[in-house]
């Protein structure tokens, strides 16, 4: 309990707040790009992607799973595997997704954690 | 600011003799820059008789002939360059890390010399296997690319391997690595003699810049020697 509330209390410290922008750097950019721009038609955009508002729940899973197939983001189609974050829990998510959610000229609601949590656990059954 | 008046009178010193390094590199880097570039690879003097005298010419590295298969299922060899420059990458269509950024910063190189039919781009697969003419030619559609211009690469493996090795690029299969491949990001300019004449990180936009002003002083050099 103690090293729990020693936990919290050091995260009230670190950069917490730019965990997001952290984690985007680390997984995302160097594919969805430094703004959220994608690649032509091979990689789909997250800046201002009408699929963040419409797949909304799907999104935690996507970012644990990753998703391969067809989709169309803002009209266009995609067809390109993307990989997975399995090792990212529960907030890791939640404060990435808030982070695309809210940069790149969005401005979606955010997830709560508990709201990622229930999502995660209803992730239909990997390959 | 005040970052820099917390550094040590250590790191200070480092940063003063980067600074004078990077003024004495970028310096001289200014000078050529207006003229010539650099000839990169090893190079050997080759003797030889004249009229009775002897000259000493320098050999210096080439690019040897190749034979690749492009998206459209051509066939690309040293001939589709022949007089040209040509600017080239290593890449894998499933690449999860770099690629994605080279291919971003290859596509200013692709729009600035669209219309100049002397500068031509080969973007070399090291995962043939999997990226067949099918795969290269659906990437190159995503991507917006006309064959003319930018011809995505696939065939035997080892040519390929050997052919990272000529540009003196680094490409290796590793099952460490994102993807199962690892490699550099790196462009290489050549020359119409089918030498090296640059080197330029493919995922950072102001190294690219460089290449693209690079490119007409090896145009030009073409144009002094007529």
């Amino acid at each position: 309990m103690g090293a729990f509330a020693l936990t919290t209390l050091t995260q009230c410290f670190t950069k917490k707040k730019d965990e997001g922008k952290r984690l985007y750097e680390t997984h995302c950019q160097s594919c969805h790009m430094d703004d959220g721009s994608g690649l032509k038609s091979l990689i789909p955009p997250l800046a201002q992607a009408d699929y963040l508002q419409t797949q909304r729940d799907q999104l935690p899973c996507i970012i644990r799973h990753g998703m391969d197939g067809s989709i169309v983001v803002n009209g266009v189609e995609y067809n390109k595997e993307m990989p997975g974050v399995e090792h990212l829990r529960v907030d890791h998510i939640t404060n990435l997704l808030n982070y695309i959610q809210t940069n790149f000229g969005n401005d979606n609601p955010r997830y709560t954690m508990q709201e990622v949590e229930e999502l995660l656990e209803a992730c239909p059954p990997t390959r | 600011m005040s970052k820099r008046n917390s550094i040590s009178l250590k790191n200070g010193l480092t940063a003063a003799a980067l600074a004078l390094a990077a003024t004495a590199f970028y310096g001289c880097d200014n000078s050529t820059a207006q003229n010539s570039l650099p000839i990169y690879g090893e190079r050997e003097p080759v003797e030889r008789t004249v009229d009775g005298k002897t000259v000493i010419d320098t050999i210096y590295h080439q690019i040897p002939d190749f034979a690749f298969v492009d998206q459209d299922s051509q066939r690309v060899t040293q001939e589709t360059v022949a007089g040209k420059v040509y600017v080239t990458d290593f890449f894998f269509t499933s690449c999860p890390t770099i690629c994605p950024k080279m291919k971003t910063q290859m596509l200013r190189v692709y729009e600035a010399y669209k219309d100049n039919p002397n500068v031509v781009l080969l973007s070399h697969s090291i995962d043939p296997a999997h990226d067949t003419v099918a795969v290269l030619k659906d990437y190159a559609d995503r991507l917006g690319v006309e064959t003319a211009k930018w011809h995505l690469l696939t065939g035997d493996k080892d040519s390929i391997y050997t052919m990272a090795e000529a540009y003196l690029a680094a490409a290796q299969e590793d099952e460490g690595a994102e993807g199962g491949f690892s490699h550099s990001g790196d462009f290489y300019l050549i020359d119409q003699q089918r030498r090296i004449r640059g080197h330029y990180n493919g995922t950072e936009e102001e190294d690219v810049d460089r290449l693209i002003r690079d490119i007409p002083l090896l145009l030009n050099e073409k144009k002094d020697e007529k």
